[in-house]
């Protein structure tokens, strides 16, 4: 049962996302609920404080934005930049994300059951993301740090421009951005991947060999006259 | 033999297309294959507020008497959606510069500087520093592409956010922080490897155009309670329309950066070939504002080349609200200070030519990450010598106001202005001095 | 700089409810166009019958503009007025001849599209408002699309808002910024294209309308059109038998669909859709960049 249960359709967004600031690890409520979020926009945005928020319904852009410590729960799709710049904490998309899902996040897991669209993992700067269906085209471009895990297919670009995040696709990836190339999947890979789908709660749920590993080729590192056709 | 020798002879001479500068270039280009990086803003000539000068009062207008009767300088910005506007002593902030770009101590005496006047200084690409929140009475945050070193305790701890969308060095370009001044720290901020090449997006990851920047607001709003003002921060390029469409975003200030800003690294080919002088874009910013009903309510800052309180005044009269200063700032600071001559000459270059900011060589300190140089900027000292800059600002600012009338600085106007040359006038839409003319003025921008 | 909607009807039990739907699916994109609102409704037709959508000032005497068109064979022309526009049927043998008159003898009143089942309505104003104005909600079709706008590099003018014709029975709606549009519409202005406004989506209309003049279908013209428009765009197209989609290569802009047995659905954003019947069941997914969508009623 929920501590708190918050209905959007009658209470002002601004109140929510006010209360959900106020919380903290010594709050009485801890478990929250969002009935009919609408497709509405900024949905538990904002919050820093070890709550679980779960979502009745579709939301909007940036839903769980810079999301801390807390757990969210999406019980629906998610609209653009769905945990964008999330610095700790697990939000769970039981549906689709659109554009830009877990953008520029530092850290903590994305997990997304249904499909990502464009740009899933844009400049992710430490963030986890399990996409158990398929990403869209320039996902994890110039990805800073983190995992990228797909179970499904990447689409064109993938990992364009791309620094240290770690890409892991099952299915297939329609094109490889600049600068990103299929890598060696090592035991120490198998064992990373194996400890993100176990922090996922997907450990076991697929083979960790059909995955292969994409990762940059640091070529663009440091510029050189010869690259100019990546730029 | 000595006949000869009398014959008048055509002396070497130059081309004016082909100048030893452009010769230099072509050969720079051939060499390296890459374009040139620096840092600074244009340097090449353009039409400035010196072109512009203002009507003191005399029988028609009564000035102030100088010091007794006040000429307030105060602003407010944010008025529109925040619950926490910022209150600032004297309308020239200090603009955004990264740590990166800048050292640490760097700013810090930027924030010192700013908090001895009252006014406000700005992160830049690359995060907050607790050196410049610690010394900042009100700093804002700013909210870039790249979002290195964004993160919401930072947010939460700034006084204003500004969402940058271009600057005026480069509309429509991102950076380049080369590998040199990619230090442990600044990588550490950047979550980047030591050394590497630091490419900034130009666009933001996350959405694009003004009807899903009113989204982004939007967010940035309710993560900070409304409390926050949120500036919109654009090149000058089409500034009617980027400062409408900011206000239709949902701005509460919008910062309008013209082409002589500075830049910590960028072409040499867009700093002085892209955006437009400061100059030409206040007005169509104003008419904008006023287009909407939004001028004063929605504040205007306009920065870039910016150099004295008579450059501020001229902005203020133009319809600006305040100014925001950069290179001036840094130059307060000890940039380029010809007390460093002999190490400017090994760089191969001069003190106050100085600008390649971006390779961390800097001699004064300021833009480098080098430890050892770093240390010989006193943060106290040049924050110091920064505030006394930013207070002259004001008192010449005040100096002129007062002698066209005015008992605050926003009660000048462009009919206190007439320009020196037809350039100017068309581009600030000032009448040419003696004269009731206005170069093309026949609406529209 | 805009938002988006479109419906398109399988189930012939919903033509009846179809202005309704589309107008709240428009009051829902507000915020993302608050300048001005347009829509394009497919409602019935009549075999050789075309219909003229105008515009004209508010308070504009239609009735005497459609006594002035009347002809003996055909008698006075079927005149339907929604608050500043106003809907003619004329047979269709009769267009070009209406046309001529219209732009010889009434230059005050503007011809914002044609069609034998398609009528376009728009307006500056809140959506709400245009909608209301035009009492969308009571309107009947098959399809229809929509259009919030807010302004970027041309006037907030009736003219300047969207849906825009691209030829008999068809429009176009437009989110995002294209960047060679002034170059595009000078070549087309040469090619004998004539454009009433500065706006950049007005020339991917007249696009479109070239191309299929030269013999495209719709879905080659858009093809196309990916190759020489450049910037960012989401297009809407609406014709009189369907509706197609199309992203840029970037595909910045957002575009969701959904699909039922009953209707396929598109909005700038998920909100928009929400108050469709069934939206929870629906297949819902975003449209692939570069891809060229098309729904056509089975005839």
């Amino acid at each position: 049962m929920p501590d708190t249960t918050f209905d959007l359709g009658t209470t002002p967004l601004r109140e929510l996302n006010a209360a959900l600031h106020k919380a903290s690890a010594e709050s009485n409520a801890r478990r929250w609920r969002v009935l009919n979020p609408n497709g509405r926009h900024a949905v538990a945005v904002g919050i820093h404080a070890p709550l679980t928020v779960e979502i009745e319904g579709n939301v909007g852009y940036y839903c769980a934005g810079m999301n801390a410590e807390a757990s969210i729960i999406v019980h629906g799709n998610a609209g653009q930049g769905v945990a964008e710049n999330m610095m700790s904490g697990f939000v769970h998309v039981k549906g689709d994300a659109s554009q830009s899902a877990g953008a520029t996040a530092h850290g903590g897991m994305l997990l997304i059951d249904g499909n990502a669209s464009a740009r899933c993992g844009i400049s992710m700067k430490g963030v986890d993301i399990v996409v158990k269906g398929s990403v869209g085209h320039m996902s994890a471009f110039m990805g800073q740090s983190g995992a990228l895990i797909v179970f499904g297919d990447a689409g064109e670009a993938l990992g364009d421009s791309l620094y240290e995040a770690k890409l892991f696709v099952r299915g297939t990836v329609k094109s490889l951005g600049a600068d990103c190339i299929a890598k060696e999947m090592r035991d120490e890979h198998k064992a990373l991947l194996h400890d993100k789908l176990t922090a996922a709660g997907l450990a076991g749920s697929v083979d960790i060999s059909e995955f292969k590993r994409y990762g940059s080729a640091r070529n663009l590192y440091n510029f050189h006259v010869d690259n100019v056709d990546a730029y | 033999m000595t006949a000869h020798s009398n014959v008048p002879r055509t002396p070497p001479r130059f081309s004016a297309t082909f100048d030893p500068a452009t010769l230099a270039e072509i050969r720079r280009a051939a060499a390296t294959g890459i374009y040139d990086i620096r840092g600074a803003g244009t340097k090449r000539k353009l039409p400035h507020f010196d072109d512009l000068l203002f009507l003191g009062a005399s029988m028609s207008r009564y000035p102030l008497e100088g010091y007794r009767e006040k000429c307030s300088t105060e602003v407010v910005l944010g008025t529109r959606f925040a619950k926490k506007p910022i209150h600032l002593k004297t309308p020239v902030t200090i603009a955004g510069m990264s740590f990166g770009a800048l050292s640490a101590q760097a700013k810090e005496a930027l924030g010192r500087g700013a908090t001895l006047v009252g006014t406000s200084t700005t992160t830049g690409d690359g995060g907050m520093t607790a050196e410049e929140r610690a010394q900042s009475q009100t700093l804002v945050y700013q909210y870039l592409p790249s979002r290195y070193g964004m993160n919401p305790v930072d947010l939460r701890k700034a006084d204003a956010i500004e969402i940058v969308i271009g600057q005026g060095a480069k509309p429509g370009g991102g950076g380049m922080l080369l590998g040199q001044k990619i230090s442990d720290r600044v990588a550490n901020m950047r979550n980047l490897p030591k050394g590497i090449d630091q490419r900034s997006a130009c666009r933001h990851p996350d959405w694009t155009g003004p009807d899903d920047l009113e989204i982004k607001i939007e967010e940035l709003r309710e993560i900070t309670d409304w409390e926050k003002p949120i500036y919109v921060k654009v090149g000058a390029s089409r500034p009617y329309y980027d400062v409408a469409l900011a206000v239709k975003s949902g701005a509460d200030v919008v910062v309008l950066d013209g082409m002589q800003g500075g830049t910590a690294a960028t072409q040499d080919v867009f700093i002085e070939q892209v955006g437009l002088p400061i100059l030409a874009a206040i007005r169509p910013a104003v008419k904008a504002l006023q287009d909407l009903g939004m001028h004063r309510k929605v504040q205007l800052i306009v920065s870039g080349g910016i150099r004295s309180g008579a450059d501020m005044a001229k902005a203020l009269a133009l319809g600006a609200d305040a100014v925001a200063i950069g290179t001036a700032a840094l130059v307060a600071l000890g940039d380029n200070d010809p007390q460093w001559e002999e190490e400017y000459q090994k760089l191969g270059t001069t003190a106050g030519a100085y600008d390649d900011w971006h390779e961390g060589l800097d001699p004064a300190g300021i833009t480098t990450q080098d430890p050892v140089l770093a240390a010989r900027l006193d943060p106290v000292k040049a924050g110091r010598r920064l505030a006394n800059f930013l207070s002259v600002m004001t008192l010449e600012a005040q100096t002129i106001a007062r002698a066209c009338g005015k008992s605050h600085l926003h009660n000048l106007e462009p009919e206190d202005l007439v320009s020196l040359t037809i350039e100017a006038a068309a581009m600030a839409g000032v009448p040419l001095a003696g004269t009731g003319w206005v170069p093309g003025q026949t609406g529209g921008y | 700089m805009c938002g988006i909607v479109g419906l398109f009807l399988k189930d012939q039990k919903l033509e009846g409810e179809l202005g309704a739907m589309l107008a709240s699916m428009l009051c829902t994109m507000t915020g993302r166009g608050p300048d001005s609102a347009g829509f394009a409704v497919y409602g019935a037709g009549a075999p050789g019958q075309v219909k003229l959508s105008l515009r004209a000032a508010k308070g504009y005497d239609f009735p005497a503009l459609a006594q002035g068109l009347s002809v003996p064979a055909d008698g006075v022309p079927a005149l339907s007025i929604r608050g500043t526009h106003a809907v003619i049927e004329v047979p269709a043998a009769r267009e070009a001849q209406v046309r001529a008159f219209l732009a010889a003898r009434h230059p005050e009143v503007a011809v914002v599209g044609s069609g034998t089942r398609m009528e376009i309505f728009k307006e500056v104003g809140l959506p709400s408002a245009v909608a209301e104005a035009f009492a969308l909600p009571s309107m009947r079709g098959t399809h229809g699309i929509g259009h919030t706008r807010m302004a970027t590099e041309s006037a907030v003018t009736t003219a300047g808002a969207h849906p825009f014709s691209t030829g008999t029975d068809q429009c176009l709606v437009h989110n995002g910024s294209l960047s060679n549009h002034n170059g595009l519409r000078r070549s087309l202005a040469y090619q004998g294209m004539t454009f009433e406004t500065e706006n950049d989506s007005e020339v991917a209309a007249g696009y479109l309308t070239w191309r299929m003049k030269q013999g495209a279908s719709l879905g080659d013209a858009l093809e196309a059109g990916l190759k020489d428009l450049d910037g960012f765009f989401t297009f809407v197209v609406g014709t009189e038998s369907g509706f197609g989609v199309l992203r840029d290569p970037i595909a910045c802009k957002p575009a969701v669909m959904a699909e039922t047995d009953q209707y396929v659905a598109f909005g700038s954003e998920y909100r928009a859709l929400i108050g469709l019947p069934g939206i929870d069941t629906a297949r819902v997914f975003e449209p692939e960049p570069a891809t060229v969508y098309f729904w056509e009623r089975a005839q």
